[in-house]
């Protein structure tokens, strides 16, 4: 079992190495015919003649120094259109879209003409890997029940070395994703075939790679928590649901749906977790698609302003972050592993508050600034300057926000620091979604964990699982309920438990608290004070 | 400002200290030469097994001390003059109280085997036990384990995660059979042994035998079997830690003497948790409890009566928990090994042998006695309550559904308790379905 585990590693591993190298492989070159089908008529007449001049016919090891070399050419002929003042010339495609296009187009080589071939020997290897190697865990870990043993002492899961080069791995390829995409074009011909499967012969971008990734780390992961949590029919369904809405919901659909001609929009998705519902392209895409677009955004709005706050009143906020949500889904999933090492100190959880209300009241400014902006938009389409309010543009902010919070904090941060801050960072310090129904949680709701009286022996596993960093402990010593705005309910405190102490449950409001202490049950020789 | 100086650092001696705290502003020192802050004893396991650091298992953070200002001193006490009321400590500094609290815990059995103070033999208690044990199992392929309670089954899950084959010699013909009755040995048994545990009933240590060089190298039971192993896990039992008292004017037996408000014979002095022993016990509880919440309940009355405000030690309806493995174990009221004369019982386990329940209440008046419950979680204030109420099995039957713990979505089984239950006895009790379970207890408290 052990040796076939490891089988199934150095498979994974085979994996992942093609995968991470086949980003610094094949040949790109471009050609005029590849310039003229990718570039538009501005371009076109500014470009073809310096790329003319050095780039066509030049062939390139690798997207990368492709594209280093085009974008050369490309900011400076701009700069000097702007230095010029020949604003009727300046090409305002941005570095990133024009590197990626071109790239794409120009890529011919092994891999470019062997894609199924490499999206075996990637991601199929990968997942055919980590399916041997998480599936003898079922004989491993021997009968159900909570198996934990060597958590601390493997170097992944410990911030040892392993860990530390994990998190390198992520943070770069979270980086080169979001800011250098042209980097990661080969992966992204690499789904080509998957996308075709969606739109004959269409071309994969990088968030259709990142999709497929997510997904299909998902579900891999999912299977480990089945098999992990085989005794817990709450983690079991609980991952089933996460898995099921980030396939069919957060992947097939947006996939889908545009296929009929309708917007690709992920409709769990809600405001101010989906911080470009308001953004004025967002509003007229919705707009411009029919009857169907009209619904989606009143859904959006349904969601956010009355779905959420009466599911989370019942239910806490569980319902989204730990059921529904594509981040807490990859969280519970392939974060799992990561959940013991978020931080349990009173100053994290002080951190904590400051940060996530702080990123909500930011998403609250930047989506009173959009909207403003897409009011005007289709009220005042007249109007100068519609995006500016205050003398702030709109523009500014919500790019301030998309970099800081949409790209640094939820993607870079967010995930990239699973090996170091423990899963659900970006849930516990960022999602201002997670803020607004925190606050729901907190004041009004019918959630609590309950504590079993005074059956509490202190032990820690509840505190040191929990990924939200919440100290538990501290609460069910003291005989006391949880109820805090962050808890995700994801249910592993309870799990963990070897006394049998904590349950997740929604009740009626008083006494949601529980004991108010300051004895625990179990001591009657308080009942003389009272 | 009188000073309340407690030796211990355990959660008895924390929770008088914070108990001490939150009722007066008085001068409290918490003595320990185990180590600097206190932890969770009942975590250690975890601590070997990967599960958490040792940082996670102390209960509150290293500032906390110092912010309600409980100072710490890190060093063992020699001796104790009741008259200066002062403590000789190992460092050669003295220590002055006003208010002394023993806490100092309990110490495993050592029934005085030979070869016991080898290396490679050891208990599982300590600080320094946890640090001895990962040491001693460093090379080892099996180890043997002496006494058939609860840290010794910790000791072989220990051992089992570390890949060391274990041999477990139980003295009586079962597992825990002073404390389970029959079927929930054979079952807790039965789950040990499929953990693959060389478990052997009715055998007992004769010896453990020296390599030579001071290390363990085997253990001769009494009917001459020799085993080889590199550790020996003696963990035939706890008793009070208080040798250093026996020098002091203060009254020892097995444990330091105290009555119902921890008083020692000397004024001033007090004793609470493992190391105390009560004039009588309570409640059918033994005179030397050694539970984690019994040192709390105690931490938490003294603190009381230090404060000016003496209450007697009174803990309500016996309950503990365990886990064995992977089986959960809670009980509520007493379900003894035997039944008495005026008990009858019902016993119910499910197929897989995994989870069971047993009940226990009074022949003539019905009154439910205890619980023990397998691999389902109950509700602890139910329980408590009820017991208190002295209520029927048929009441407590009947909100089995209710009384439920586990974590949402689980399978139930009350449906097939009940009918079982009501096959064996005859009657006739249904169900009440599923509601909040404190509307339960404002009513019956009502």
């Amino acid at each position: 079992m052990k040796s076939i585990k490891n089988i199934g590693l150095i498979i994974f591993f085979i994996g992942l190495s093609i995968f991470t190298i086949s980003p610094l492989m094949g040949s790109f070159v471009l050609t005029e015919d590849i310039m003229s089908s990718v570039l538009n008529e501005n371009e076109l007449s500014n470009l073809s003649e310096p790329f003319k001049a050095s780039i066509v016919g030049k062939e390139y090891p690798n997207s990368a120094s492709f594209s280093s070399d085009i974008l050369a050419i490309y900011n400076d002929v701009n700069n000097q259109f702007k230095a010029n003042q020949e604003w009727d010339k300046v090409m305002w495609t941005s570095n990133k879209e024009f590197a990626f296009n071109l790239s794409k187009a120009s890529s011919n080589g092994y891999i470019a003409n062997h894609k199924w071939l490499m999206l075996l020997l990637t991601f199929g290897l990968g997942i055919l890997g980590s399916l041997i190697f998480i599936t003898q865990d079922l004989k491993l870990l021997g009968a159900p029940g909570i198996k934990n043993d060597g958590i601390y002492h493997t170097k992944l899961q410990n911030r040892s070395w392993v860990g530390v080069l994990t998190a390198v791995w992520l943070i770069t390829f979270y980086i080169l994703l979001y800011f250098y995409p042209y980097v990661l074009v080969n992966l992204t011909t690499i789904v080509d075939p998957l996308k075709s499967l969606f739109i004959k012969d269409a071309q994969a971008s990088q968030w259709f790679l990142y999709g497929i990734l997510y997904c299909t780390s998902m579900i891999v992961m999912g299977i480990r928590m089945f098999i992990k949590y085989r005794h817990n029919k709450y983690q079991v369904v609980r991952t089933a649901s996460v898995v099921f809405f980030q396939v069919i919901f957060a992947f097939l659909l947006v996939e889908i749906l545009p296929i009929f001609g309708l917007p690709g929009k992920d409709l769990k998705n809600a405001w101010p977790l989906d911080y470009y519902f308001l953004y004025d392209w967002n509003v007229q895409d919705l707009m411009n698609s029919g009857h169907f677009g009209k619904f989606i955004f009143v859904w959006g709005i349904i969601l956010s302003a009355i779905i959420i706050p009466i599911m989370v009143y019942f239910y806490g906020k569980r319902w989204y972050c730990s059921w529904v949500c594509g981040c807490g889904g990859l969280a519970e999933t392939v974060g799992d592993p990561f959940r013991q090492l978020s931080n349990k100190k009173m100053w994290a959880w002080k951190l904590e508050r400051w940060l996530i209300h702080g990123v909500l009241v930011f998403a609250v400014i930047m989506t009173i600034f959009t909207g403003y902006h897409t009011y005007n938009v289709f009220n005042h389409p007249d109007m100068d300057a519609k995006e500016i309010l205050f003398g702030i543009s709109a523009y500014d902010v919500r790019d301030m926000y998309g970099f800081l919070i949409g790209a640094i904090f939820a993607g870079v941060i967010g995930t990239g620091f699973y090996p170091i801050f423990g899963s659900r960072s970006w849930c516990r310090f960022g999602c201002p979604l997670a803020a607004y129904m925190g606050i729901i949680q907190r004041f009004k709701s019918k959630f609590r964990i309950t504590t079993n009286g005074g059956q509490c022996i202190s032990c820690g596993n509840c505190s040191t699982y929990c990924e939200q960093g919440i100290d538990v402990r501290a609460y069910a010593q003291k005989g006391q309920n949880i109820v805090r705005a962050s808890c995700v309910g994801c249910g592993v405190c309870s799990a963990v438990c070897p006394r049998g102490v904590l349950k997740l449950e929604n009740g009626p409001e008083e006494n949601r608290f529980g004991s108010d202490g300051p004895i625990v049950l179990g001591n009657d020789g308080f009942e003389v004070l009272n | 400002m009188e000073k309340v100086v407690i030796i211990g650092n355990g959660i008895s001696g924390v929770t008088v200290a914070r108990h001490i705290r939150k009722n007066s502003d008085k001068e409290i020192l918490i003595i320990s030469g185990e180590t600097e802050h206190f932890f969770s004893r009942t975590a250690l396991m975890y601590v070997y097994m990967g599960h958490m650091r040792f940082e996670d298992i102390k209960p509150y953070e290293d500032y906390f001390w110092k912010k309600n200002k409980i100072d710490l001193l890190f060093d063992f006490v020699e001796s104790i003059d009741t008259e200066t009321k002062s403590l000789k400590m190992k460092s050669g500094q003295s220590v002055s109280y006003d208010k002394l609290v023993l806490a100092t815990g309990s110490k495993p059995n050592m029934f005085g085997w030979p070869g016991q103070a080898l290396n490679g033999a050891q208990g599982l208690y300590s600080f320094q036990d946890l640090e001895s044990v990962e040491k001693n199992s460093k090379y080892t392929k099996r180890a043997v384990i002496v006494g058939g309670g609860l840290i010794g089954v910790e000791f072989a899950e220990m051992m089992l995660s570390r890949g060391i084959e274990v041999t477990f010699l139980v003295r009586e013909s079962k597992f825990w059979g002073n404390v389970l009755p029959e079927e929930e040995g054979k079952l807790i048994s039965d789950h040990i042994k499929s953990h693959h545990v060389d478990l052997r009933f009715n055998t007992e240590l004769d010896e453990i035998i020296d390599d030579g060089n001071g290390n363990v190298k085997s253990i001769k039971t009494k009917s001459d079997e020799i085993i080889d192993c590199e550790i020996v896990g003696l963990t035939a039992g706890v008793s009070p830690n208080v040798e250093f008292v026996k020098t002091s004017k203060i009254n020892v037996e097995r444990g330091i003497r105290i009555n119902k408000y921890f008083e020692t014979n000397i004024k001033d002095v007090y004793a609470i948790g493992d190391c105390a022993q009560l004039d009588e016990g309570i409640n059918g509880r033994r005179n030397i409890e050694q539970v984690w919440y019994t040192g709390r309940i105690m931490g938490e009355t003294l603190a009381q009566g230090i404060c000016g405000n003496k209450i007697a030690y009174k803990p309500g309806p016996w309950f503990n928990s365990a886990k064995f493995f992977d089986i959960e174990y809670q009980t509520y009221g007493w379900v003894l090994a035997k039944r008495q004369d005026h008990e009858t019982d019902f016993y119910w386990e499910h197929k897989d042998g995994k989870l069971a329940m047993h009940f226990v209440w009074d022949k003539n008046t019905s009154e439910f006695i205890g619980i023990n419950t397998f691999g389902i979680r109950l509700r602890h204030e139910l329980f408590d309550n009820w017991l208190k109420q002295k209520v029927s099995i048929d009441e407590v039957i009947k909100n089995l559904k209710i009384a439920n713990f586990d974590p949402e979505l689980f399978k139930s089984f009350e449906t097939e308790i009940i009918q079982q239950f009501n096959q064996k006895t005859g009657k006739n009790i249904e169900m009440t379905p599923k509601k909040w379970w404190r509307n339960l207890l404002t009513k019956s408290n009502a």
